[in-house]
């Protein structure tokens, strides 16, 4: 178990240091890494400090070496607009972010395993087919369209719902539901497919042999068997499109989020903050599917032996 | 690259068994996939307006069929007078063939990467292995949003990160399929016989990846839409006046309460591209897969 521990943090380790040298080689060989770095209307004292801070008008190995310092004492620079450190921006739209990720996930795990048992149990019925059908219309719908179909719908002409911002519980809404829609789409086809997996298996026909009823059937011997393959993809899958869609879904909403950061620093040409803010949710990621990783190694005790490949 | 024709009677009667076997979802998504294509090669014939000219005095007009609704102007105009069924024709002729050039890179970079994996195995095989788990352990929304930020939204930086959103699909499945086929007698019998490592990848493997890939190559189409879609709309994808489906969206969002219309049209062909592409694409799919056809 301690090898494999340590392996999973050598990978998390190496892949967090390509995505820094990757982030750091872009931003510096596309154009002047002192304006890049520094941007306009700043004093010339300050100017040469930062410059001889991130030592820009040194090689460009000694640049780097920089940049990988400041990993080490907290000196991301600052915003070229609001003019504050870049991580006490990243810092602050953390948690909104979370609480939002964690509201879409939670939604989808309630929505998507009872659709997907159900298209699964049912499959040949039109129970199955309209499943099926919805969840693919979920993967074809963009969020986005569905975030704004729903705040034309429920804010202009129904005015249930706030637009922007995340103040009350009904701001939290809209952008679960847009945020949800594709993971819901994503989950429940995977939940049915993983459930026919299982309710071919050997096991469920001697459970139905020695006269279980058929609820316990399928919930005890059924989804505690699909239930292994499903967390490992609400954790790896769903993980990662959350992550994306809810850039999209905060910027509509306006959402104080590391998103409607990352969108709106881009659109501004902000580079210090869309740089930390990309490797903040780098970084966020990598130690999700770590911990994933590790978890699995620690439920199943196959997976610690076995060399990815 | 060629692909060795299947094996089929003839190329209608192919079409026809291929019609019939399927049922009515997917005879709609033929049909809608079809028509969308046609639609975006005609556009420049079919769209009444020159998707760029501006009108002042018809702006945020309401398609034909409402209340002050200006004739020629089927689904209305936008905010700057501009028709909307003219500039969605070119949006989705734009979207299209985005993906399109966006998919093929993808397929010849991951395909390539994945055969050299698989085929020279060792250091190599391991960095490259190394790229995609990289790449599959980040969001690629983020990375596409920080390369447009950096390299500006030009047609070719647009292209190269819709090419590089899916790359890693391809080499995992060429270098798997080529780990498997290397085992192959047929490639040993290749091997004994002389052939060097070229003709091997060129005669004896790509033949027999080709199924998995052109299925990959159909789900990521709709994966590559939505990306270019969600940065058009977030402003960061094809810059204005160009129109792409995204992109009038996205703008068009700002007039919605009093001219949905503008949305209307754009979104629906988006929706509509990607639910034809991922029926297609899982029929496909299913096809290919030998232990699907039991169920």
């Amino acid at each position: 178990m301690l090898s494999y521990v340590l392996r999973t943090l050598i990978r998390m380790v190496l892949t967090f240091f390509v995505i820094v040298t990757i982030v750091f080689f872009a931003t510096r060989l596309s154009g002047n890494a002192v304006d890049f770095v520094i941007g306009e209307g700043m004093t010339t004292e300050d100017r040469d400090l930062l410059i001889s801070y991130y030592e820009l008008d040194r090689p460009i190995w000694s640049q780097y070496f920089a940049f990988l310092r400041s990993f080490t004492d907290g000196q991301f620079g600052l915003s070229f607009i609001e003019r504050r450190p870049v991580a006490e921006m990243v810092l602050e739209r953390i948690w909104p972010s979370t609480q939002l990720l964690l509201s879409a996930v939670a939604l989808t795990v309630l929505v998507s395993i009872p659709l997907g048992i159900a298209a699964a149990i049912w499959r040949k019925s039109w129970i199955g087919s309209a499943v099926m059908v919805l969840a693919f219309l979920g993967y074809a719908v963009p969020n986005f369209v569905l975030a704004i179909v729903m705040v034309l719908v429920f804010s202009y002409w129904l005015n249930w719902l706030p637009v922007v911002g995340n103040g009350t519980a009904l701001h939290f809404i809209m952008p679960t539901v847009a945020l949800a829609g594709v993971l819901i789409a994503a989950l429940t086809r995977f939940t049915r497919n993983a459930m026919l997996d299982v309710l071919g298996q050997d096991f469920m026909r001697t459970a139905r042999a020695k006269g279980l009823p058929e609820k316990a059937v399928i919930f005890k011997h059924g989804l505690r068997n699909a239930g292994i393959t499903i967390l490992s993809v609400i954790g790896l899958q769903v993980a990662g499109l959350a992550a994306s869609g809810s850039v999209v879904i905060e910027a509509i909403f306006a959402w104080p989020g590391i998103g409607d950061l990352l969108v709106t620093s881009a659109l501004r040409r902000d580079y210090p903050v869309l740089q930390f803010g990309v490797l903040t949710v780098a970084l966020a990621v990598i130690l999700i599917n770590a911990a994933i990783d590790l978890a699995y190694a620690w439920a199943d005790p196959r997976l610690r032996h076995t060399v990815k490949g | 690259m060629t692909y060795p024709a299947v094996p089929a009677a003839s190329a209608p009667a192919a079409a026809l068994q291929f019609w019939r076997s399927a049922d009515v979802i997917q005879k709609a998504a033929i049909v809608i996939g079809l028509s969308l294509v046609l639609l975006a090669v005609l556009a420049p014939l079919i769209a009444p307006f020159d998707p760029n000219s501006q009108s002042l005095i018809a702006r945020l007009r309401p398609p034909l069929g409402f209340e002050r609704a200006k004739a020629g102007y089927l689904l209305g105009t936008d905010e700057l007078g501009r028709d909307v069924f003219s500039r969605s024709l070119y949006g989705l002729r734009l979207t299209l063939m985005l993906a399109g050039l966006g998919a093929t890179l993808g397929l010849l970079i991951g395909g390539t990467l994945g055969l050299l994996a698989g085929i020279v195995g060792g250091r190599t095989e391991a960095s490259i292995m190394a790229a995609v788990d990289t790449q599959i352990a980040v969001p690629f929304t983020l990375v596409a949003l920080f390369l447009l930020a950096v390299l500006g939204s030009s047609i070719e930086v647009i292209v190269l990160v819709l090419g590089l959103a899916g790359w890693e699909q391809y080499a995992r499945i060429v270098r798997g399929e080529v780990r498997r086929l290397m085992n192959m007698p047929f490639i040993e019998a290749a091997r004994a016989a002389g052939a060097g490592p070229l003709r091997i990848a060129r005669r004896h493997l790509l033949p027999n990846i080709v199924s998995p890939l052109v299925v990959q190559f159909t789900l990521s189409l709709s994966n590559i839409v939505l990306l270019e879609s969600t940065l058009s709309f977030l402003g960061l994808g094809v810059q204005p006046p160009t129109a792409t489906l995204g992109s009038m969206v996205g703008i068009g969002r700002d007039y919605m309460p009093t001219a949905p219309w503008i949305v209307v049209a754009p979104a629906m062909m988006i929706l509509l591209i990607t639910f034809a592409v991922q029926i297609l694409g899982d029929w496909l799919r299913d096809g290919a897969d030998v232990r699907l056809r039991a169920r």
